[in-house]
């Protein structure tokens, strides 16, 4: 039985006991963790995703009882004073002593807090661990509720960005103070450091360079930044991300031999000086260097399993440190030698202001080996390039093709990724090589992506590889001769636009006919909403038909929200409103006790309502005039609209008026995702219309229509179909845009990737559209009419039938509500309890 | 939150001590979920009418502790049949309980059984 005991449930600990397990074989052994920090091993890499909404739990590593499954002894919040090396024993704070025959350090590191005079003081952090970014998070809040707004993050390193970008999700200014006179100055050269910075400065996050912090400021609580030369930065609060400290304590006090800067110095088989105590990860001097990549760490930790069970394997002598990511962004990444420079070599630079690309690879003089390089702002080329360096393959005649593209020359750069060698390392993490991933499907113990993820474990680690090991499952299954094809689900082999054209043509009614005919198995939560949703584009049919078929927002017509209430949304075509409708909502409101807002699309939102009371409160609305608003739907939802020329005096045209028409032509209509209109008076476009699936905007001699844009998580401007067309022509346009997006357009794709992905993009739509190139348009105009003219409104439906009434109630037993929701108030309203 | 997750536990045909009237066939939707009241207990009936059978399962999401779970959409997976959250759309296996998303919250399944047209689902109490 060995006694192998981790100290540090990191990233690395928890590798290290990933990789044992898996070698250990017959071998018995009784692993025991200790972990400092109250929780299991988390994704410290995604940490600021924390940040952006992400759980605790989502970031973690492993299950809660995967490290009972494979019996290792987990103790967390407990940490370890000191190592008797003679007897072979380790001693916990809390008074224990334990035993090991091996034992591992993977203490990782802690925030580097540099020498500065008054760092103790409030308001001053560090960016490590979700505990800091609780803390900061609190602090944050507390200040911004007195109005403070300025933020410094000390560091323009990796670290010192991913902190500014946290800073900037928590609605404060950010500045960043870098010492150095560039950003990310081990990974880039003054050409991308200006690139990035000036793309970081559009989202108003300023850049401090070449800035020695003197003192920090205030009394008790930071008030700002002294720079050298007695220039005063006023903040508010401060997150230090300048670099990372090994935590080599344990080897201090113990005296395991430890570098000048810190850091347990091991040797190539991850042994400190005491052969029986190894370290792994950021606490780890190898080759005089802390490697602060999780690439590396996981690697020494592969050693360290592998020497304790008495294997082989060693560290290697060079470590690679390139690297990928998106930094508040901006893509960037650098790889090789990036900064190289000398007779030998020559530096390939591609510089575009305009779109923010900055591109450098450095090339042998003799043009025939890849040294390094470094992508700022389209790094789209990082895994070609970087497997070229890695595996010294040969380059093209004129090098600069690498970054440039063949531009009408013969041969392309890089071909595909089954042109690497079969040794080629594709997820760097997790050691995954190509010849790796293609055996696991050649030999048939893998068929899908997520079969090779489970199978080989690549891309779980940063994820960067995760393009190139898609490619690789694809055109090595297509090698074998089997079809690749872009399917729904495991019950429907077609895509959406392929069962579009099944569904009309064998006109089919019910999900388990199409199923029955077409597909397999029982079906999903992802075919049977794409299948109903085809039947209403068709056939116009409401949610009220097939309604457990239906999504489940459009089987209750209500959106579930937090605590499984519903919210409502009657229509407000334009967001023109009556003081009658008004105060009917309001009564609405007061009398089921709901929370009240107005949403970003020009609606009154009322949230908090109970299913059993659903019909209810629709019946009152619907007998004041109101109808469905869709909000629940993958349908239209609102048609913004500025006031227009009836009111404002700069308007050129009626843009209420035309918006209350249009949004009252769509009305209800099913698409592959939800539709947003905007219709805008003048160019000053107070209706963001530009941001919306269609756009108008009213211009000297008519309109100007725009398609295809959107917010929400990859905002994308609408750009321009046609200029100046009348308000005929403009319908006449969107029911022919609308329509084909319909039929043609993927699952949950809006017309924004839609138009991406659309082969002859927008000169193709044009050309579809305007010119009729596919003579189609006739029957695109004449379908959507047919969905005009047969709209129903189905909250209506639904209160008027008895039999579609049933599934309004919590119990089928019962009258009762649910007894298990709680609110809590909120600004003299209320929420549900939070989770 | 504990508490409430607690009172549910797997049942198996073999040890139920009580059959409960859960209502009539017609009282759930074809191919989807209806929530019945037991005593402190919430319960989700499936009329899974594409393979003639039917299940039952805690009515409470364990992901958010919700009471959701019979509004949402049943399907299968590798002929396994299952139900999807309406929540956050976390897909659980209407036989034995399992997360099919691979993480670690399960859920109670429940028999049940079909006698005329009434159904009854089975408890140890």
């Amino acid at each position: 039985m060995i006694k192998v005991i981790v100290v540090g449930n990191g990233m690395v600990g928890y590798k290290f006991c990933e990789k044992f397990i898996a070698k250990s074989g017959q071998e018995e052994y009784q692993i025991t963790v200790f972990g400092e920090e109250p929780r299991r091993a988390y994704d410290r890499v995604h940490l600021s995703e924390y940040f952006a909404g992400k759980s605790a739990d989502d970031l973690s590593l492993s299950t809660s009882n995967w490290y009972e499954e494979n019996n290792i002894i987990l103790n967390t919040s407990e940490l370890i004073t000191d190592i008797n090396r003679d007897q072979k024993t380790i001693h916990t704070h809390l008074e224990k002593t334990h035993t090991y025959d091996y034992l591992v350090l993977a203490t990782g590191s802690a925030a580097f807090v540099p020498p500065i005079e008054g760092v103790d003081k409030e308001g001053v952090f560090v960016y490590r661990t979700i505990e800091d970014l609780d803390a900061i998070m609190a602090y944050a809040k507390k200040i911004k509720q007195n109005g403070a707004t300025e933020a410094a993050v000390l560091g323009g390193g990796l670290l010192g960005l991913e902190a500014a970008k946290a800073v900037y999700d928590l609605g404060l200014n950010p500045h960043v103070v870098e010492f150095a006179p560039r950003l990310m100055p081990r990974q880039l050269d003054k050409g991308a450091s200006d690139m990035l910075q000036s793309k970081i400065e559009e989202l108003n996050i300023s850049i401090h360079l070449n800035k020695s912090t003197q003192y920090i400021a205030g009394e008790d609580t930071i008030t700002g930044m002294m720079f050298e030369g007695e220039k005063l930065l006023k903040v508010d609060m401060l997150v230090i991300s300048a670099g990372i400290k090994p935590r080599d304590e344990l080897g201090r006090v113990s005296g395991l031999e430890v570098g000048v800067r810190g850091g347990i110095v091991v040797n190539n088989k991850m042994q400190s000086s005491d052969p029986y105590i190894y370290a792994i990860g950021e606490v780890a001097l190898y080759n005089h260097m802390i490697y602060g990549l999780v690439a590396p760490g996981y690697e020494m930790a592969d050693v360290a399993a592998e020497q304790i069970l008495k294997g082989a394997k060693t560290m290697r002598e060079t470590i690679d440190m390139s690297t990928q990511l998106k930094l508040i962004g901006v893509e960037v990444a650098s790889f090789g030698d990036p900064f190289i420079e000398n007779e030998e070599v020559t530096a390939i630079v591609y510089e575009n202001k305009f779109n923010g690309i900055y591109k450098r690879i450095n090339v042998t003089k003799d043009g025939k080996t890849l040294l390094g390089g470094i992508l700022v702002g389209d790094s789209s080329d990082y895994n070609a390039l970087f497997q070229i360096y890695s595996n010294a393959m040969p380059l093209p005649k004129n090098p600069e093709d690498l970054i440039l593209g063949s531009r009408g020359g013969e041969t392309a750069s890089f071909g595909s990724a089954m042109d690497l060698p079969d040794t080629a390392v594709i997820c760097s993490c997790e050691n995954v090589t190509k010849g790796a991933i293609c055996c696991s499907i050649i030999d048939e113990t893998c068929t899908t992506f997520g079969d090779v993820v489970k199978h080989t474990k690549a891309t779980t680690g940063c994820g960067g590889c995760k393009p190139m090991v898609v490619d690789l499952v694809k055109e090595t299954q297509k090698s074998l001769g089997k079809e690749v094809k872009d399917v729904i689900c495991e019950h429907f082999a077609y895509n959406r636009q392929e069962l579009y054209d099944i569904v009309k043509i064998n006109k089919f009614t019910t999900h388990d006919e199409v199923l029955g005919v077409v597909g397999k198995g029982d079906g999903c939560e992802v075919c049977k909403p794409l299948v109903s949703s085809i039947f209403s584009s068709i056939y116009n049919d409401t949610a009220n038909k097939h309604v457990t078929a239906q999504d489940s927002n459009d089987r209750f017509l209500a959106n579930i929200q937090r605590n499984g209430t519903y919210s409502v949304v009657p229509r407000i075509a334009g967001g023109e409103i009556t003081a009658d409708k008004l105060i009917v909502i309001g009564e609405v409101a007061k009398e089921y006790n709901l929370y009240t807002k107005i949403t970003g699309g020009q609606r009154i939102d009322l949230f908090g309502a109970q299913l059993n009371d659903l019909p209810k409160i629709w019946k009152t609305l619907i007998d004041n005039g109101f109808e469905s608003g869709h909000a629940y739907g993958k349908s239209l939802r609102t048609v913004k609209s500025c006031v227009g020329n009836a009111w404002c005096r700069y308007g050129m045209d009626e843009s209420a008026g035309f918006a209350i028409e249009l949004e009252n032509r769509y009305k209800g209509l099913r698409s592959p995702h939800k539709l947003k209109g905007g219709v805008s008076a003048c160019i000053r476009e107070c209706a963001e219309a530009r941001g919306k699936d269609f756009g108008l905007i009213a211009v000297e001699g008519g309109w100007n229509l725009y398609i295809c844009g959107n917010g929400g998580a990859n905002p994308k401007h609408a750009v321009l179909l046609a200029e100046q067309i009348d308000r005929a022509t403009c319908i006449k346009y969107l029911d022919r845009f609308l329509m084909f997006y319909i039929r043609t357009a993927g699952p949950l794709v809006r017309t924004s990737t839609w138009l991406e992905k659309l082969e002859g993009g927008l000169d193709y739509l044009k050309e579809v559209v305007i010119e009729d190139s596919l003579g189609i348009v006739e029957a695109l105009e004449t379908e959507m009419q047919g969905l005009v003219d047969t709209f129903e409104c189905e909250w209506k439906q639904a209160i008027e039938d008895p039999e579609m009434m049933k599934r309004f109630s919590h119990f089928t037993n019962s009258d009762e509500a649910d007894d298990n929701i709680v609110f809590v108030p909120l600004r003299d309203q209320k929420m549900p309890k939070s989770w | 939150m504990e508490n409430i997750l607690n009172q549910y536990q797997t049942v198996s045909q073999s040890e139920v001590k009580i059959w409960f009237k859960a209502g009539k066939t017609t009282d759930f939707p074809s191919n989807g979920g209806g929530c019945i009241k037991y005593k402190n207990k919430q319960i989700a009936i499936i009329k899974f009418d594409r393979r003639n059978e039917w299940y039952a399962c805690q009515n409470l999401c364990p992901h958010k502790m919700e009471m959701v779970l019979s509004r949402g959409m049943i399907g299968s997976v590798d002929e396994i049949p299952k139900i999807a959250c309406p929540m956050h759309k976390k897909t659980f296996s209407l036989v034995d309980g399992s997360n099919l998303n691979g993480d670690d919250l399960k859920i109670a399944t429940y028999p049940v059984k079909i006698v005329e047209d009434e159904v009854f689902v089975g408890f140890l109490e």
